[in-house]
């Protein structure tokens, strides 16, 4: 019989193991001088952790800060109003991924766009453009791209078939961003409270967990790159509570079933032909020196923002200003302190853009929220 | 509310629910329609009517003229009702195949003839190409009470929720097909006409508090409307919910929650605490149903809404779904 599905997660829900979990990190915590603040990166892991109730199994010397690690919560309104603007261009077709189409800009979301006419898909693969294209040779279409190192490879796969099948009709919108990058913004701030990371495994997969040694090394924060399933989660924060309690700070990886140090090479390698690092403004957290992945010089024809400089707002946009998304971004207040958290904003009259993506702190908290 | 009308308004959820109150039951406002049921009870008639928009219109397990009839006929099989006369209403766009209507008529009449009742009105429009999506069906439908009482409002602590089946199959097989995922399984919609299964209850003398299928937004959009309607604290047990590994696997990939999918042939029930194990071995002796359960059970601890809880003892709110259902980034 061959491997299924649910093969890859029946395991990792296992109610006495994580019962197993519960018991040991509530045994070793005891032994913490401090309660310690873990910050998770990625929203898949705030999603998690509020999803199958972490927060319950857990002692209140164990606590969650979440990150800024969602492709769509840390997108200024200025390049979603690029998307939007783009999407009513005569004769494009404007192609991207799940929730970036709900996220509001100045003029609207894309959803908004499409109710007024403008073509917006969204795909599972940006290799999906491909069979758009072919089916619409009299248009343009361009694929906001989006995402961590998890998705840049596959825009780039994108790029090299375009490339190598000299498709016409294909442009890219880039908005690719890194993990390392935010997370050294976050420790460099002197209110910082984070005290040790869980990593995304999914990144690492593709860029190995290399690009988390500089944290215990030269920033003395311990890393435990983790798996999403809630006993992936569970056993990261034992690890994490142990190199508290033995006094070490180091990497380590829990994912191991996927990741090796160097991670995936052909997909860095692809990434390296087709980007380099650019400077990127994130939402909540403002300019972040070479935390964007662009497009190279020399795939100019291919840049639609480029290509319709003239058309593209420019000014930088702020949230509205009863939004706190940016300090939930920052890992410095939580969704509930939100002033309009669950009232004005809400997932279907989202505010801020954490209560659009089901990877949004905001989002995870509402839908999730726990009963106590 | 927007100002213009958006697809997640046509969700079955939060959305779909406050346009309906803000625009339909200000407009229409009268004490049958705000009792909110599945079907009108007049005297101990039943009544409803709906209309079915489905892309593509053959999919696995049923088409849109099998919908058509099994959607009106069980929201009348929901109040107790035995299906009995329908009115089916069509709108076809120009240049349709006559074969494909003939297709879909004839899924009509063979699920007509599983619940026992007849077409006796219609209607036929044709409109340019471009001005609808193929064929857009209306069914209206009258029925019989053979039970009375049943009622979403009287749902109480001495009842137990269940539910007949394995959910979320029809959104799951809809998606899948929409979207062109390529994938190899015996996925199938559950779309299936549920009278004879109401009769075998009623048959059976199952106290049945109330009925619901679960259709757009569902098992977690009928478990809250009925804690809203009925004023209760629904409490269900995850790993009781009987979901098949195809539709897990389509959930996982794409970061859907089962309890939010569409179901046509899945209702969930409200039966009181004694008669809940009698009503699972009579659900049971049909085939479909090999995985009817009890769910969970009704409280008091936060009126108005429902406490998902998990194996390992946590517990969330399950809320009505909202938005467009859209997978998930990475």
């Amino acid at each position: 019989m061959g491997l299924e599905l649910k093969n890859l997660y029946d395991d990792f829900r296992d109610a006495d193991t994580i019962k197993a979990y519960a018991k040991i990190i509530a045994e070793d915590a005891k032994k913490l001088t401090h309660p310690i603040n873990i910050m998770e990166v990625c929203g898949g892991h705030t999603h998690t952790i509020m999803k199958y109730g972490v927060l319950q199994l857990l002692p209140s010397s164990i606590r969650f800060v979440h990150g800024p690690g969602c492709p769509v919560c840390i997108m200024p309104k200025e390049r979603i109003d690029h998307a939007y603007v783009l999407s009513r261009q005569p004769n494009v077709i404007l192609v991207t991924l799940g929730d970036m189409i709900k996220v509001p800009g100045s003029n609207g979301s894309l959803q908004d766009a499409r109710s007024k006419g403008a073509d917006v898909r969204f795909v599972y693969s940006p290799l999906d453009c491909l069979k758009i294209a072919q089916e619409n040779p009299d248009k343009t279409v361009i694929f906001f791209a989006i995402g961590f190192e998890t998705t840049t490879p596959m825009t780039a796969a994108l790029l090299d078939t375009v490339i190598a099948q000299n498709i016409p009709n294909i442009l890219l919108h880039v908005n690719h961003v890194t993990v390392p990058a935010p997370m050294r913004a976050l420790i460099s701030d002197e209110a910082c409270i984070i005290d040790a990371f869980l990593g995304p495994s999914h990144v690492s997969v593709i860029s190995g967990s290399k690009i988390y040694e500089e944290f215990p090394r030269d920033w003395h924060k311990p890393v435990v790159v983790s798996g999403f399933e809630p006993v992936d989660v569970m056993q990261s924060i034992s690890m994490i509570v142990k190199q508290f309690i033995e006094g070490r700070c180091e990497l380590e990886v829990e994912y191991k079933r996927a990741v090796t140090r160097e991670g995936n090479l052909k997909a860095q390698a692809l990434n390296d032909k087709y980007f380099r690092q650019v400077d990127f403004r994130w939402r909540g957290l403002g300019d972040i020196p070479q935390s964007g992945m662009g497009l190279r010089d020399e795939y100019d024809r291919y840049n639609a923002e480029k290509i319709y400089d003239a058309i593209l707002p420019k000014e930088e946009i702020n949230d509205h200003k009863l939004c706190i998304c940016g300090d939930i971004l920052k890992g410095k207040a939580s969704p509930p302190q939100c002033s309009i958290f669950g009232t004005a904003c809400k997932p279907s009259t989202p505010v801020g853009s954490c209560m659009v993506s089901s990877e949004g702190a905001c989002s995870a908290y509402y839908k999730y929220g726990n009963l106590v | 509310m927007t100002k213009t009308i958006t697809l997640a308004q046509g969700n079955g959820g939060e959305e779909n629910n406050e346009l309906i109150k803000k625009v339909f039951y200000k407009a229409f406002k009268n004490e049958i329609l705000e009792r909110s049921e599945d079907a009108a009870v007049i005297g101990n008639l039943a009544m409803t009517t709906d209309s079915f928009t489905v892309s593509p219109l053959f999919f696995a397990g049923a088409d849109i003229g099998k919908l058509a009839v099994c959607g009106t006929c069980n929201d009348l099989a929901m109040m107790g009702a035995q299906p009995k006369y329908l009115t089916c209403s069509v709108i076809i766009e120009e240049g349709f195949e006559v074969e494909s209507l003939e297709r879909i008529v004839e899924s009509m009449r063979s699920e007509l003839s599983i619940n026992g009742a007849v077409v006796v009105s219609g209607d036929t429009k044709v409109v340019p190409k471009g001005s609808v999506d193929k064929i857009f069906i209306n069914t209206t439908g009258l029925g019989e009470i053979v039970q009375a009482g049943i009622s979403s409002n009287n749902v109480s602590e001495e009842d137990v929720i269940l539910i007949n089946r394995d959910i979320g199959c029809h959104g799951a097989t809809i998606f899948a097909a929409r979207e062109g995922i390529e994938m190899s399984s015996s996925l199938k919609s559950d779309c299936n006409s549920l009278y004879p299964q109401v009769k075998a209850l009623i048959d059976a003398g199952i106290r049945i508090t109330a009925m619901r299928d679960a259709t757009r937004g569902g098992v977690a959009a009928v478990l809250n409307e009925w804690a809203r309607q009925s004023n209760v604290c629904i409490e269900v047990e995850e790993d009781k919910i009987p979901i098949s590994d195809e539709v897990k696997g389509i959930c996982e990939m794409l970061g859907f929650e089962a309890t939010a999918l569409a179901n046509e042939g899945t209702f969930v029930l409200a039966v009181k605490k004694e008669d809940a194990q009698r009503a699972v071995e009579v659900l049971q002796s049909f085939e479909v149903c090999a995985m009817a359960s009890v769910v969970g059970g009704v409280s008091q601890k936060y009126p108005q809404k429902v406490i998902l809880k998990s194996p390992w003892g946590t517990s969330r709110f399950l809320e009505t779904p909202n938005g467009e259902l859209l997978p998930r980034i990475c």
